[in-house]
């Protein structure tokens, strides 16, 4: 049986056995002098039945769907007398034999390959077989015990409470889960990377040109990783992008805060806001199509070299896209401090500014600086706009008017392509992904503490 | 006060200097409250300008130049006797479409002249034909008037017609601006309505390429994500607010969801990659990663939103279903959840408006592999409405940068959409207690 058609039969499985366990528990009950006497209501017997018919079955069936096809290819490739040893050798094999199998294969074939096509083939129709069969039997037969044990003493809601309570905090882990996977992922293929380069070397060296040779004889077959001029790009585009906002954000949230009126107000916040919403695509395209060459012609015509790819134009338009970001966290942190304070001051004789100045803003500032570090780590992580705008050479310059690359446009370039994982061409872009994931992850920290540690100030 | 009395000034000289101070400090109050004004301007001006360039670029591609033909469905031309699947396949439109050409201007002769002439039309026109005489079979043989789509750099010159009085001819030839003005005078080249961009997929021809295949790839990709993110964001929401012991356990929990609404969104693909494709061997560009990559993105999203909604509902709802003999869970599920599910709402419809417009981790899937076709469900290859953008802007046709500029409008009106939604499902269900 085919999949979805299992699912679509387990699926009407657990309403037989919602309805059966919910008539059973009435029929208990009417002996005993109605519902009354049950423990529970009757669609708790009802859901209790369908828990034990159907949850045991889902898992299996989604541990059996995760792991048949890994299974099955070990089978018949074990089954291959002289298979490849490395592991594109298997993998281009495998491919091969699964074409056969499916019928559609280009080219001749010999007795082997059509052997192991025909293994793969019983094998799927084995496995198809067994996967029904132990899903249906697991269903069945469970459902039958559930419902055997409906009496009118079965804490029914007990249970099923209790099966939805590990079912919430299991949704709750999936944060703790992806996490995991992150680190994970990052981790082992940085791991594999530093194999075969140095993190010395990837840290501190100056030149970066990660063109890794198909084959050991080509000319110019070693690459160069040397990560320097990417987080020197990185941090260049991000500071552009800081100088427009940090200003921009705050004077335009103390504003709305302090001076604005109701009107302007409920005008000018939502419409700055809107520039939250907008995709990071779009203002790739503003920024390479728009800002890049207004820059050029403006740097030309007073006399300055500009690439058409400048550092300038990413970090002005990023700058652009944090302004709601910095200007939204920090109007909550300027909202948060107490009246009493700025009455304080007012009272003193002290003009609307010098309160700002000299009493809000320094009341404010923890949250201020986390939301300010916040938005650096939104703007090092940032991709699009820089991958459209910013350029690919690794230049180690401190003229924004030259195309710089960063950390995220390289993990683009390296992964978008070709897809050979045993290459450290690709094996550094997850190398490049943990320092982002890192340096982001201590910027986050540091925020989120620095925010939490204020807001218990006056809470 | 204590300074001034020891320095033995007089109250008048106090009042003086008062007042000669008080001039620069109001000079002081009006630059600060000036440099606010200049902010907010600043923010608003970036909305105009994004806007208007947008717009500016983008609008003109919702019209697209057609050309009118006089074409003879001739069966000896289209080398087929019938109509059938088969035989339309390999019948010769492109041969019906030259022949209408060379007869609206006979007096083109050299075989230069008239290659010229042929790509005033798109080389996409026969496939609309063929589609034409499949839906009508008893056209065979006659003759109709069409309209077919012009070549794109045909379109972009005579858009830009209207801007300058020269026009922009970049590919085109002099003797094919002769022949367009002549179409144009007759009323037989006009700009009408751009069918194609809303019905195709992409096209290496910008004349042909629409947004309909990355379009739905973006449904299907929200489906997914819509249907996994929904409920675990808030089954996650509804423990952390009504169940989770306070201890170190929980604590982890609520770090690592902050943590994650914050990490880069291209991290997301790298785990994609190096975990769904690469170890559970799922199909590479479909939208079912996708969907899984986004959920794992926009959960935290979910989750605190529906736990500041969750938060909301007033402790006396709880206290009252308590003492009318409710358990925990059966106060959560009927008398909580309800009262805050219009919240919840809200913020799924914010997230997903947030994973619509993402393309960074998706291009790390693989979702950007040139997709023709329209993809039938979540495992088939697809595209989506960003990375399309994406791919498009990089695409070297000038006709390209208005269909990217109105596909870019396309997803600014479906996000502006999704938003207002929210704001009015919020101001429509909140609830004030």
């Amino acid at each position: 049986m085919q999949t979805p058609t299992l699912f679509a039969l387990l699926l009407l499985l657990i309403l037989v056995a919602y309805g059966t366990g919910f008539s059973r528990a009435i029929g208990a009950a009417r002996s005993r002098g109605g519902i009354r006497s049950l423990a529970s209501l009757p669609s708790y017997y009802g859901v209790h039945t369908a828990l034990w018919c159907g949850l045991p079955a889902l898992v299996i069936l989604g541990v059996w769907l995760a792991f048949d096809d890994a299974i099955i290819r070990a089978l018949v490739l074990g089954g291959v007398a002289d298979r490849p040893e490395t592991l594109s050798g298997q993998n281009l094999l495998y491919a091969q034999i699964q074409n056969l199998a499916a019928g559609s294969l280009v080219g001749e074939s010999t007795p082997q390959l059509a052997a192991a096509a025909a293994h793969l083939n019983s094998l799927r129709q084995s496995g198809q077989w067994l996967q029904t069969a132990l899903i249906l039997i697991l269903a069945v037969g469970l459902g039958a015990y559930a419902l055997m044990r409906v009496t009118p003493e079965l804490r029914a809601r007990e249970k099923v409470e209790k099966v939805l309570r590990v079912i919430l905090l299991m949704c709750a882990c999936a944060a703790i889960f992806t996490t995991v996977g992150i680190l994970m992922s990052v981790l082992f293929e940085s791991l594999r990377f530093f194999q075969a380069v140095p993190v010395t070397e990837f840290l501190f060296g100056l030149h970066w040109s990660p063109q890794m040779a198909m084959r050991a004889d080509q000319v110019g077959s070693s690459g160069a990783f040397g990560a320097v001029p990417l987080f020197t790009g990185t941090l260049m585009v991000s500071a552009i992008a800081m100088f427009v906002a940090v200003p921009v954000g705050l004077m335009s949230a103390i504003y709305l805060a302090e001076y604005a009126s109701n009107r302007v107000r409920a005008f000018a916040k939502p419409l700055i806001e809107i520039l939250a919403g907008v995709p990071t695509v779009v203002y790739g395209f503003f920024a390479a199509l728009t800002v890049a060459p207004f820059i050029r012609d403006l740097a030309q015509s007073v006399g300055l070299e500009a690439s058409s790819e400048s550092a300038l134009a990413a970090g002005l338009v990023m700058g652009v896209m944090i302004i709601p970001f910095i200007s939204s966290l920090s109007d909550d942190v300027i909202n948060a401090v107490p009246q009493s304070l700025r009455d304080g001051a007012l009272g003193l004789g002290s003009t609307k500014s010098e309160t700002v100045r000299k009493v809000v803003i320094p009341a404010a500032l923890p949250g201020i600086v986390g939301g300010v570090l916040l938005a650096v780590s939104r703007a090092i992580g940032e991709t699009m706009i820089v991958v459209m705008a910013a350029g690919l050479a690794a230049n180690l310059t401190a003229n924004p008017l030259e195309s710089v690359t960063t950390v995220t446009v390289q993990i683009v370039t390296l992964l978008v392509g070709d897809q050979e994982f045993d290459s450290p061409k690709t094996l550094a872009a997850f190398a490049l992904g943990l320092m982002l994931f890192i340096s982001t992850l201590i910027l986050n920290f540091i925020a989120l503490h620095v925010v939490k540690k204020y807001r218990e100030q006056y809470d | 006060m204590t300074d001034l009395t020891q320095t033995n000034l007089t109250q008048k000289q106090v009042r003086e200097r008062i007042a000669a101070r008080l001039a620069s400090r109001h000079r002081k109050e009006k630059i600060f409250r000036g440099f606010g004004i200049a902010s907010i301007a600043f923010g608003v001006l970036a909305v105009l300008v994004l806007f208007t360039d947008i717009i500016s670029k983008g609008s003109s591609a919702f019209v697209q130049s057609q050309i009118q033909l006089q074409v003879n469905y001739d069966p000896a031309e289209l080398g087929i006797d019938k109509v059938d699947q088969e035989s339309l396949a390999w019948a010769n439109f492109d041969g019906v479409i030259r022949n209408a050409l060379r007869e609206r201007f006979p007096d083109v002769t050299g075989r230069s002249e008239k290659r010229e002439l042929y790509s005033l039309v798109s080389s996409g026109a026969g496939f609309d034909l063929r589609e034409r005489l499949q839906n009508n079979p008893e056209l065979l043989g006659q003759s109709e008037t069409v309209w077919v789509n012009a070549d794109d750099d045909v379109d972009t010159y005579v858009k830009s017609l209207s801007k300058s009085k020269d026009g922009f001819l970049g590919r085109t030839s002099e003797q094919k601006a002769v022949w367009i003005n002549a179409l144009r005078d007759s009323g037989e080249l006009k700009k009408r309505f751009n069918k194609t961009f809303f019905t195709n997929g992409d096209s290496r021809e910008p004349e042909q390429a629409g947004i309909r295949a990355a379009l739905v790839g973006s449904l299907f990709t929200l489906l997914v994500t819509l249907v996994l993110s929904f409920p675990i964001g808030v089954a996650a929401a509804i423990y952390l607010e009504e169940f989770a012991p306070k201890n170190r356990w929980t604590d982890l929990i609520e770090v690592n969801i902050n943590n994650l609404a914050a990490v880069p969104s291209i991290v997301f693909g790298l785990l994609g990659l190096a975990i769904f494709i690469n170890f559970f061997e799922l199909p590479r560009s479909a939208p079912l990663v996708g969907g899984l990559v986004l959920t794992l993105m926009t959960l935290p999203t979910i989750i605190i939103s529906s736990r500041a909604s969750l938060k909301s509902v007033p402790p006396s709802i709880r206290e009252a279903a308590m003492g009318m003999g409710a358990s925990r869970m059966q106060v959560v599920l009927h008398h909580v959840l309800p009262l805050a599910m219009p919240g919840m709402l809200t913020g799924a419809i914010i997230g997903m408006a947030q994973a619509l417009g993402e393309t960074a981790p998706l291009l790390m899937i693989g979702m950007v592999a040139f997709i023709v076709d329209v993809p039938h469900g979540i495992t088939d290859p697809s595209t989506v409405l960003p990375v399309q953008i994406f791919l498009w802007a990089d695409s070297p046709e000038r006709a390209f940068v208005e269909r990217t500029s109105a596909a870019i409008m396309v997803l600014l009106a479906v996000l502006i959409t999704m938003n207002t939604c929210a704001v009015w499902l919020r101001k429509k269900l909140e609830r004030r207690w």
